[in-house]
């Protein structure tokens, strides 16, 4: 009597674990069949292309004749050539401009508009700021530098606020150049940044701003303690994002300033271009390519940790 | 049946070195089967475009299957574009010998021989020759041909010249000075120049160069003679003299703010009194402002001195890998020599065609820019002064000395003696890699 009792539970328990491990190799199969295509095209042209870029690095090859081994040789040009360190530099300064600005001042207009994204009034804000991001960043660099020329609007705006002294060539000085492109990225950014905290201010419980407001808390209070906190992630999104674009900035310096006057506003990915296409040090370009992957990691790993969820 | 076979033998074989015979006799030609010549020219620039046509007009059978890029663009994609699998049969040249190195551009010798360019004069051609291993340039084979033989020298607005009392072209530096401090003085600009993205002080310089010293160390330099120097004393003398005009505020204040294209319209727009450019601006000029403005060569720092300036040609090269090499050949030495397109040539390129010494320059419309031009053409071949562009010396000098550090200069942030200095360096650096 117990033998088959036993027996037929473990044949059940046998019948019904087949189907389930069919099923669950049948639904590993479709999710690879699903992410197959996706990651084709990323090895394809991010892997592949990355590991060639590393390989390269350590050549020293034309881009057309024979390459040879050059060792560790372009990684050290790269951290100890002064103008190389500069242009890294400068990378760095346009993140104040690229991150701070558009961050800033996004968390200051999307808390002021914050409960008036309803209607035409939401809707003609949402386009305004959100225009710069659909117009090509070519284009902006094409537009800003006409408003950043001597005959430009900038300065016609100082001429007819009685500030003439202040005119100047922005693009060409060498002070004032590399702000001047760092406000173009600001300006580009800014809707993004905008908009991503306008959407996170909409997540806020808003019973915690009613809360707030009976406790006595003013607008200030309200961003400091209730708006802030609630947006960690959407912040945490932005910095990275704007880090990203200031470090691998190089449309806009390309059409504003093309890296002048001097090397002022050069930043890596346009000295990598250069250097690949113009100066045919293919194995230097990727030294530096690969040096600035490493600087966008190691600058964005801070910032995913102090907004990742802590829930 | 022995015999019989011997005969045929011996038929084919006469037929043979006949058509071999025929074949190295025969002029490299385009023949008479349809031709699409794959061509790659420079943006902004008619001149190829408007003999194409012209050509094509003359010889129905060939087209012309043209691409355009910026001259930027075309210095750093060439060796890509020549060592693609369908490489242009013609294209503009910004430099020659990373190319040769690299065996990416087609030996001209043989065509050299066929064509008949011996009859050109040797000088112009010097600059189109590299030796094996793409140094040093000026001697060697031959590797490109110019569509015209252009220099660069002072334009000048006539109406301001006329406001400060300017009646001829001055014939020293002392006296281009005081032109300059007139102009100041009467609250006009002195020089409009461009130093964005591309140095164009290097212009300015380049003509003190010329006249400071003789142009054969400089072109030294550029051919990478062994030992050469740009940092000579003639030069530092040159240099001065630009930080002397830089510090005097005879430049726009902005200048690297300004690209070329905005000092072609605010020249031709009536500001300055002079620019640094090359004669390829003449035909513009006439066709746009004529009678507005005019052109002069540098004058040398003693009256009656020899002059010297940037004058080379319109470089185009034909692929290793080029379909139809031959039509292209063929093409270059037309340019030279069919009446049509050397008036073409001077119409709208605004500079000497070249070609061989017994052909006239076609005539031009008195008192145009392009005469002046041509003139002071004349003047540079007396003298024998011509030298190459020094930002050709190296394929990347341009990008990586020159204008970095005449920007640099602008902005007060180099001397003389560091412009020189950092751009030998560079030029040292590119050499020894």
């Amino acid at each position: 009597m117990t033998e088959p009792q036993t027996t037929v539970p473990a044949a059940t328990r046998q019948i019904q674990r087949l189907p389930r491990n069919r099923g669950s190799r049948n639904s590993k199969l479709t999710a690879w069949l699903f992410i197959a295509p996706a990651f084709l095209a990323y090895a394809t042209f991010v892997l592949v292309p990355l590991g060639m870029s590393f390989y390269y690095s350590f050549l020293r090859w034309d881009g057309i004749g024979k390459a040879t081994f050059h060792g560790m040789t372009n990684y050290i040009t790269v951290l100890t050539d002064a103008d190389l360190l500069q242009i890294i530099g400068n990378a760095f300064q346009l993140v104040a401009y690229f991150t701070l600005i558009p961050v800033g001042l996004g968390l200051a207009i999307a808390s002021a508009i914050r409960g008036q994204m309803a209607g035409t009034f939401g809707t003609v804000t949402r386009t305004i700021f959100f225009l710069p991001q659909v117009i090509p960043l070519v284009a902006a660099g094409i537009a800003w530098s006409w408003m950043f020329a001597s005959t430009g609007v900038v300065n016609q705006g100082l001429k007819a606020i009685g500030l003439s002294s202040w005119t100047r060539g922005w693009l060409g000085d060498f002070v004032w150049a590399l702000p001047a492109v760092g406000v173009i990225g600001a300006w580009v950014l800014l809707g993004l940044c905008i908009m991503l905290l306008v959407t996170g201010i909409a997540k806020i419980d808003p019973s915690l701003y009613e809360a707030a407001r009976l406790d006595g808390a003013r607008p200030w209070h309200e961003f400091r303690y209730v708006t802030l906190p609630g947006l960690r992630q959407e912040i945490g999104v932005c910095v990275t994002l704007t880090i990203i674009a200031a470090l691998a900035s190089f449309d806009i310096v390309y059409i504003a300033t093309q890296g002048g006057p001097g090397i002022t506003t050069t930043v890596p990915g346009l000295e990598i271009y250069r250097l690949a296409f113009a100066h045919r040090q293919v194995g230097l370009a990727s030294a530096l390519a690969i040096v600035l992957m490493v600087l966008v990691l190691v600058s964005i790993a801070p910032v995913q940790w102090l907004t990742r969820d802590k829930k | 049946m022995k015999s019989h076979s011997r005969h045929a033998l011996r038929i084919a074989l006469t037929l043979s070195v006949a058509a071999t015979a025929g074949a190295a006799i025969a002029a490299p030609s385009c023949g008479t089967d349809p031709v699409a010549l794959n061509a790659y020219f420079e943006t902004g620039f008619p001149l190829p475009t408007e003999l194409s046509t012209e050509f094509t007009r003359q010889f129905p059978n060939v087209t012309f299957e043209i691409r355009e890029d910026q001259f930027a663009n075309m210095m750093e994609n060439s060796p890509r574009i020549l060592s693609e699998d369908n490489a242009p049969d013609l294209l503009r040249l910004p430099s020659l010998t990373d190319l040769v190195a690299n065996d990416l551009l087609l030996n001209l010798d043989t065509y050299y021989a066929e064509l008949g360019w011996d009859q050109f004069p040797a000088g112009q051609l010097v600059q189109l020759r590299v030796e094996p291993g793409g140094r040093p340039r000026g001697t060697g084979s031959l590797y490109a041909m110019g569509l015209n033989y252009s220099m660069t020298g002072v334009f000048y607005n006539k109406a301001l010249a006329e406001q400060i009392g300017m009646t001829e072209a001055p014939k020293t530096v002392a006296e281009l000075d005081a032109l300059l401090a007139k102009a100041k003085e009467a609250g006009i600009l002195p020089i409009m120049q461009w130093n964005k993205g591309t140095g164009g002080f290097a212009f300015p310089l380049q003509n003190l160069m010329g006249a400071y010293g003789a142009p054969e160390p400089i072109n030294d330099w550029i051919f990478q003679k062994d030992g050469a120097t740009i940092n000579t004393p003639e030069n530092l003398e040159a240099a001065q003299h630009l930080e002397s005009w830089i510090k005097e505020g005879y430049f726009p204040t902005d200048a690297n703010a300004i690209e070329y294209f905005q000092m072609m319209s605010r020249f031709i727009g009536g500001e300055g009194l002079f620019m640094f450019n090359g004669d390829w601006e003449s035909g513009n000029l006439d066709k746009n402002a004529a009678g507005q403005f005019g052109f002069f060569i540098m004058p040398t720092e003693e009256a009656g001195g020899r002059h010297a300036t940037m004058s080379s040609p319109l470089t185009f090269g034909i692929s290793a890998k080029a379909a139809n090499a031959d039509c292209a050949a063929f093409f270059l030495d037309w340019v030279a020599r069919n009446e049509e397109a050397r008036k073409i040539n001077v119409a709208v390129g605004g500079s000497n065609p070249g070609g061989p010494a017994d052909l006239a320059i076609p005539a031009v419309e008195p008192g145009s820019v392009t005469e002046s031009s041509l003139a002071a053409g004349n003047m540079l071949a007396q003298d024998n002064g011509a030298m190459d562009f020094i930002a050709n010396a190296t394929g990347a000098i341009f990008s990586a000395g020159w204008t970095p550090e005449l920007q640099k200069m602008v902005g007060g942030q180099q001397t003389p003696e560091g412009l020189l200095e950092a751009v030998q360096q560079e030029y040292e650096s590119q050499l020894s890699r």
